[in-house]
């Protein structure tokens, strides 16, 4: 009856990994890493994320940085957004592109002031190292910080609780960073995150990993999520997975991920794909990401086809029952004029079409804090 | 009355012509927050180790395969509006169907609860 994903080679262990297993977690093998899916329950977990606050390892991401004359403007060749006028502490979503325009990956971009600093997928992060490395000039030195774990710190609570432990944390906005000290231990701190919420992801020397964390639960607050949470939270939140809802066979435009291309950069381009780009904001795209909602609990998976009537005009890339809405929602591509919100489809579910709708996302409202 | 298991985790329990059926407290566990279950129609002809029910947790669809072969003669209706029985009461009232005994002999294949019991200590 049950079904476990299996990887080619054995997956690594995080910094964190006995730290998981005593706090009750269940270990899964995922983009190369012994993860936590869960401990408590997937449900539970992500309504204390949305209720409280939620600690959740995020170690397998890669941390990456650029540094050397010009790495900004190196970097512009191969995403649509700013990066030299990225102030120092200012950060920016943003996507890294192959020459032909497809996503390669989705990443943060932030200027430290001292570099540029990347988060790339775990799953993608060999590929994005071979991939910068030899897109970048030499003279940019590309560093991989497998040194340092990454805590994700996500909820209203979050800033409560981070706040008490690093002082001048909470002072932070939303796709803004900084330099923390913690008892010594050196942090850097962004306001950002996956879950829709209000938080934090907070860089961390491996070797302090496990006190943080600890730190971090000993508040009443704060509970440690597992991954299965943290992907229907970010499916609430409307924001696509990669490797599922975006792949190098989609295009930024098709994404409905043009809040990423820079408007300077749109008309003076010079990076991998503008010209593809450029022709998807004037034609639009053949096939748009959109959002569904479903009536009913019987949720529709990756994979399942969309139909308008007898024709098949989509598919979805990744679904599930949302805890906060209580009925299913998922995300997808459906072909050129079936993307209006509220265009009444049906989904296919093993010997099931289910009725849907393209509904508006994020499916339950981001709670971003940019400042008072 | 005597209650079997197999390797893929469904319980069976028999009762004269009639066995029940659903998925142990192991399963339920593994599987986390069920959201719906997919039974089978009333009347199916079910074959041993082959699909009988999908159970939608919220991180994913599993199958539950029939035990043994029969016809299915009343399926759960409470799990329609309380998918979440299977996992408050696996073993009782979160049962999926009952079906008639096709063959007996293939009962005998299946783990009796120290079997089981073992066989998931072991996992």
């Amino acid at each position: 009856m049950m079904s476990e994903e299996e990887t080619e080679t054995p997956p690594e262990t995080l910094a964190l990994d006995a730290w998981h297993r005593a706090h009750g977690a269940r270990m899964v093998p995922f983009a190369g890493y012994e993860m936590p899916i869960q401990y408590e329950g997937i449900v539970a977990e992500h309504d204390w994320t949305r209720a409280h606050a939620g600690l959740f390892d995020v170690s397998h991401m890669g941390q990456l940085t650029l540094s050397g004359d010009g790495a900004a403007q190196a970097l512009e060749a191969l995403v649509p957004g700013l990066v030299s006028s990225l102030k120092p502490g200012k950060m920016r979503y943003s996507l890294l592109l192959a020459e032909d325009g497809g996503i390669l990956d989705d990443l943060m971009i932030t200027n430290t002031g001292e570099h540029i600093a990347l988060v790339v997928n775990g799953a993608c992060k060999w590929d994005d190292i071979a991939f910068l490395r030899e897109h970048l000039p030499d003279e940019i030195t590309l560093t991989h910080h497998d040194e340092q774990a990454l805590l994700a710190l996500q909820g209203p609570e979050a800033v409560d609780a981070l706040g008490e432990l690093v002082p001048g944390a909470a002072e932070l906005v939303f796709m803004t960073a900084g330099y923390y000290d913690w008892n010594g231990v050196p942090l850097w701190i962004s306001r950002a995150g996956y879950t829709g919420e209000d938080g934090f992801e907070i860089s961390v020397p491996a070797e302090h990993a496990e006190k943080l964390a600890t730190a971090l639960v000993e508040d009443k607050r704060v509970k440690p999520i597992g991954l299965g949470a943290r992907d229907s939270l970010r499916l609430e939140a409307g924001l696509p997975l990669y490797g599922h809802d975006l792949t190098a066979e989609i295009d930024p435009v098709s994404a409905d991920l043009t809040f990423a291309l820079s408007k300077k950069r749109r008309e003076s381009g010079g990076y991998h794909g503008h010209e593809r780009i450029s022709a998807a904001l004037l034609d639009g795209s053949q096939r748009t990401r959109i959002g569904l909602v479903l009536d009913g609990r019987l949720p529709a998976r990756e994979g399942s086809e969309i139909f308008a009537g007898d024709t098949q005009v989509g598919t979805v890339t990744s679904g599930g029952f949302s805890p906060t809405l209580g009925h299913p929602i998922a995300m997808g591509y459906v072909e050129a004029g079936r993307a209006e919100i509220g265009t009444a489809l049906e989904v296919q579910v093993r010997s099931k079409r289910l009725p849907a709708r393209v509904a508006q996302m994020p499916f339950v409202p981001h709670r971003y804090y940019r400042g008072s | 009355m005597s209650r079997y298991y197999t390797e893929d985790h469904e319980w069976i329990e028999v009762e004269g012509e009639a066995a029940t059926v659903g998925i142990t407290e192991y399963a339920q566990e593994q599987l986390g927050d069920i959201v719906f279950v997919e039974l089978p129609e009333e009347g199916a002809e079910l074959e041993k180790s082959k699909d009988a029910a999908v159970v939608e947790s919220v991180k994913a669809a599993s199958d539950v395969y029939a035990p043994i072969t029969g016809t299915v003669i009343e399926v759960n209706s409470a799990l329609e509006d309380d998918p979440a029985l299977v996992n408050s009461s696996p073993e009782e009232d979160g049962w999926f169907f009952k079906l008639t005994i096709a063959d007996e002999s293939e009962l005998e294949g299946l783990m009796d609860e120290a079997a089981y019991k073992s066989f998931v200590d072991g996992l």
